[in-house]
């Protein structure tokens, strides 16, 4: 079935209510913390409180003798167990044509710590109060080193790896160097842009949490956590870390609290409950608490880039050059590496069709915490950096902001980028003129002078973004560094009575798949949402998966799904064929009926699937019993989400408090199955997006490599009282790659917002003669820059 | 020490050292698993529960200090035949909630809101959910459930 054929289907595009709800509303949600195993044992993790130190030594025989105290594990421990570090998913190759340098990440510190918070030792006691008790006895001598914190500082920095002396991880570049130069020399106007996208900790509301447990019986492990993808977990966990035979590990991720990217990974506290639960046969449960959460989650963002936008005299994109010095942290997390490169020099065509654009990017080992996809992975680094410099041009050139934008939209589709993708189609004159009307910019002036009666100012600003969803088809994934396939899988379990069962490799942690996929179930076989259950998040249940993440799921977790009904249907039309003694070819399937064409003869889908398994009179000879069908599905291209968001601020020039005055928001998603739960997503995005624009802000001491921000009373959470309404609105133009239309809504709102949010900021700003501004724009940074400005 | 208390209107005797909070009372002695913890720092509201009728993170509370309190968790909001209560329903109806964590304690509190303040506006519904954090639904579909769930309790 086609995506035209299937929005057009029942219960395709309505906001059915969501199927998890009552669970989560009446406390019967069941997340990892909430499972309690017989004699369950608790650790805890000896943090190293310096940045960057070698250790002299460790002594464990105070703590050892402390009431309750099981074991200790350290370093030396790891390593006599032969446990190898954590992998990278995702090998970049340096543009000298060597490999990345990639050094070993321990799952707990061998001779020396990297960051705040580096794993030096795990203590198991019988109680959490006794581990935590015995943890503060574990004596560790350190030899403090130098820490190298901000990226502008790495290089000649200590050196944190033997691997890499200057703290270079790689320098990847994409993009014609020569062609852009050759148009930069012809341009009328260049205009150049420092920026920092600010690091971030992504949050999610339930932290991190795991369980590892060990049957001598079956020689079985079970690893419960909190996790975006257990069947990664298990792949990297078991083949690349521990090396063990996968069927003989488990992963469940149950009701997961969020993940928002920082659950995706393969952390080290995994690993070693996996390993402790063998070896101390016993289960062992470890609960990251917030502070630790801040510590050692993987971050979001942190960039420091210098862009030019060569234009022609009539504000016309020519070349667009960038260079980029990225923060990987201490350690190569699972994903890092493609974050500043794959998933970010990629999208920096925007939605424009300027013909050259050539990226350079350098990435940067520093004292700390490991850098890794967060909401949206490199697509809000690409569009903040791209719509400020082209607000700035505008601003240059005299022009308006929406005008710079328009005149140089992408219009034909397919269109081939000067850097790699292929958009299939989008219509962002569609958006950008629904954005107009719905955030009636037309009456911005009249709100800018009543902004000013007030003594406040008001600006507007602008982002049109474009993003890349679906990650990834697997060819192209792995030609640019993949060390794993992208596809998904989907199990479609027909029971003899007609009702479904769903085994899906996405996952879902608050995105509703449990509803969503029921519908697209439900609608493409004719039966009752109420008919259809969805499983996910347990390598025993479901046959395989790769996850959630980079707004893949209803676009490859989806997709296998249909190709898990076209094998249903195909094979119950010839069960439907022989029970009509018709030809298979004759057989026609809507509604959830069989019918035969050009007769009135039709057999529901529930009495197929009885006779599938009861097959008394049934073409055995032919076919097998049973209505069971499995696929994989690898994607045909990345989807292309765009929209155009509009953000008017209000800010205090006496305090600098910035008020959030307006935000429209126009998506084009492609076709929606749930609309209630795509503007749940975008709301959700929007708040992080702006959260960054406004107060988020991740900051380590700049000499010490403390974590200065390293608890919600430090780190500007986002609250209900920080936003206005939302205006939302939708495009749909269908992506044409996949058998839904859909193109993926999880990040959207924390791509486009950031820019939108800040280029208001510097409009607002600009009557008091700011021209620059970095986020977050929290008061005390918006005062100082009016103050320096002055 | 022993520390009695009606829990969901069952009294209850609560065998807890000195240090245990009430949050480790309701979980990990009584099993009552929809509280949540979500920080350290008495910042994130999902383990809010009602004692003695008001809204308090019982992270941020000794056991000791519910002696002879009545409290509500979130188990003990629906009605018994598993009827969500109208607040429950509310955030059913608006999708105020995604992955479930934050959303006990930030029903706990919007109940304890609206008795208080059957008559709030969005601006200071807005307001009085400053004490609960959530990461997901960026807060728009809370307020419009806490809106409703109003006029559902008033009902």
């Amino acid at each position: 079935m086609g995506a035209s054929d299937f929005s057009k289907l029942p219960h395709i595009g309505e906001s059915l209510r969501r199927k998890e709800d009552y669970r989560f509303l009446t406390g019967a949600g069941n997340y990892t913390d909430d499972i309690n195993l017989a004699n369950m044992t608790h650790a805890v993790f000896v943090r190293s409180p310096h940045a960057h130190a070698n250790i002299k030594s460790i002594n464990k025989a105070t703590a050892l003798a402390a009431p309750g105290v099981i074991a200790i594990l350290d370093g030396p421990d790891v390593v006599d167990a032969k446990i190898n570090g954590l992998p990278c998913g995702w090998l970049i190759t340096d543009t000298s044509g060597q490999p990345m340098k990639e050094p070993p990440h321990p799952i707990l510190a061998n001779g020396k710590v990297r960051y705040v918070g580096d794993h030096v030792a795990m203590v198991v006691a019988e109680t959490l109060e006794q581990a935590l008790n015995a943890a503060e006895m574990v004596e560790v001598e350190y030899d403090v080193l130098t820490a190298v914190v901000d990226v502008r500082d790495a290089k000649g920095g200590t050196a944190l790896h033997a691997e890499a002396p200057d703290n270079h991880c790689y320098n990847w570049a994409i993009g014609d160097k020569a062609a852009v130069e050759a148009a930069f020399a012809g341009a009328a106007h260049v205009t150049k842009l420092d920026l920092i996208n600010n690091r971030l900790v992504p949050n999610p509301m339930e932290p991190r949490v795991a369980i590892g447990s060990y049957s001598r019986a079956s020689d079985e492990y079970t690893l419960y956590v909190s996790n975006q993808n257990p069947h990664v977990e298990r792949l990297l966990l078991t083949a690349f870390v521990m090396g063990l035979p996968e069927h003989k590990v488990r992963v469940i991720a149950p009701d997961v609290g969020g993940g928002f990217g920082a659950k995706i990974y393969l952390y080290a506290e995994d690993v070693c409950l996996t390993w402790a639960s063998k070896k101390l046969n016993r289960n062992i449960k470890w609960n990251c608490d917030r502070s630790e959460a801040f510590l050692c989650d993987a971050h979001g963002r942190d960039h420091s880039s210098h862009a030019e936008l060569a234009l022609d005299k009539d504000g016309k994109f020519l070349a667009l050059k960038v260079h980029t010095d990225a923060n990987l942290g201490a350690y190569l997390s699972t994903f890092s590496t493609a974050v500043p490169t794959i998933l970010y020099a990629t999208l920096l065509a925007g939605q424009y069709s300027t013909p050259q654009v050539y990226v350079e990017v350098d990435a940067w080992f520093t004292n700390t915490a490991p850098v890794d996809a967060y909401r949206g992975a490199g697509r809000p680094e690409a569009t903040y950096l791209l719509e400020r410099i082209v607000s700035r041009a505008a601003s240059e050139l005299g022009m308006s902001q929406d005008a710079i934008r328009s005149q140089n939209f992408i219009t034909q589709f397919p269109y081939q980028t000067p850097v790699a993708l292929q958009y299939d189609t989008g219509d962002f004159h569609a958006c950008m003129d629904q954005a107009k009307e719905l955030g009636n910019v037309a009456g911005f002036s009249d709100r800018k002078a009543a902004s000013q009666a007030k003594g406040l100012l008001r600006g507007i600003g602008y982002s049109s973004y474009i993003e890349a969803c679906g990650i990834a088809p697997s060819n192209v994934a792995g030609a640019l560094g993949a060390r794993a396939g992208l596809f998904e899988c989907g199990e479609v379990r027909v029971h003899p009575t007609g009702s479904v069962t769903v085994f899906t490799g996405s996952h879902s942690h608050g995105q509703g798949h449990e509803t969503t996929f029921a519908q697209v179930v439900a609608a493409r076989l004719g039966i009752p949402v109420e008919n259809v259950d969805i499983v996910h998040g347990d390598t025993g249940r479901v046959p395989f998966g790769m996850g959630t993440y980079g707004s893949r799921s209803i676009s490859v977790g989806g997709a296998a799904l249909m190709r898990a009904l076209d094998k249903i249907e195909a094979k119950a039309k010839k069960i439907a064929a022989h029970l009509m003694e018709a030809s298979d070819t004759d057989i026609d399937f809507a509604n959830g009926e069989f019918s035969v064409k050009g007769t009135d003869k039709k057999i529901p889908f529930g009495q197929v699937a009885l006779t599938a398994y009861v097959p008394h009179n049934y073409p055995l000879d032919k076919l097998e019993p049973g209505l069971n069908e499995t696929a994989f599905y690898d994607p045909l291209n990345f989807t292309f989400p765009a929209g155009t968001y509009i953000c008017e601020v209000e800010i205090d020039p006496l305090t600098g408090v910035t008020r959030v005055d307006k935000f429209t928001a126009v998506d084009d998603f492609g076709t929606i199955i749930n609309p209630m739960i795509v503007e749940g997503q975008v709301h959700g995005g929007l708040v992080q997006g702006i959260g960054q624009a406004l107060m988020e802000h991740c900051v380590y001491d700049r000499e010490t490599g403390q974590l200065l921000t390293g608890s919600f009373m430090d780190y500007t959470m986002p609250r209900a009282d920080d936003f206005p309404v939302f205006a939302l609105g939708h495009v749909c133009t269908p992506c044409t790659t996949n058998p839904l239309g859909t193109k993926g809504c999880g990040e959207a709102g924390a791509i486009g917002s950031p820019p939108a949010v800040i280029n208001a900021v510097l409009d607002a700003l600009s009557a008091v003669g700011v021209k620059d501004f970095d986020m977050p724009a929290s008061p005390h940074r918006v005062w100082s820059a009016i103050q320096s400005a002055k | 020490m022993q520390v009695q208390m009606k829990v969901n209107g069952k009294a209850v005797t609560v065998n807890a050292a000195p240090n245990t909070l009430l949050v480790q009372a309701l979980r990990e002695h009584l099993h009552l698993t929809g509280t949540h913890v979500g920080c350290d720092t008495a910042q994130c509201g999902a383990c809010t529960v009602h004692v003695n009728g008001r809204a308090v993170k019982s992270c941020n509370m000794l056991t000791a200090q519910a002696q002879d309190a009545e409290v509500t968790t979130i188990e003990g909001l629906a009605h018994a035949d598993g009827t969500m209560h109208p607040m429950q329903a509310a955030f059913k109806e608006c999708h105020g909630l995604q992955c479930g964590f934050c959303t006990t304690g930030m029903v706990m509190s919007a109940v304890d809101l609206c008795n208080r303040h059957p008559h709030a506006n969005e601006g200071e519904i807005r307001e009085l959910l400053e004490g609960n954090l959530c990461r997901c639904t960026g807060y728009q579909n809370i307020v419009k459930a806490v809106q409703l769930g109003a006029v559902g309790m008033k009902a």
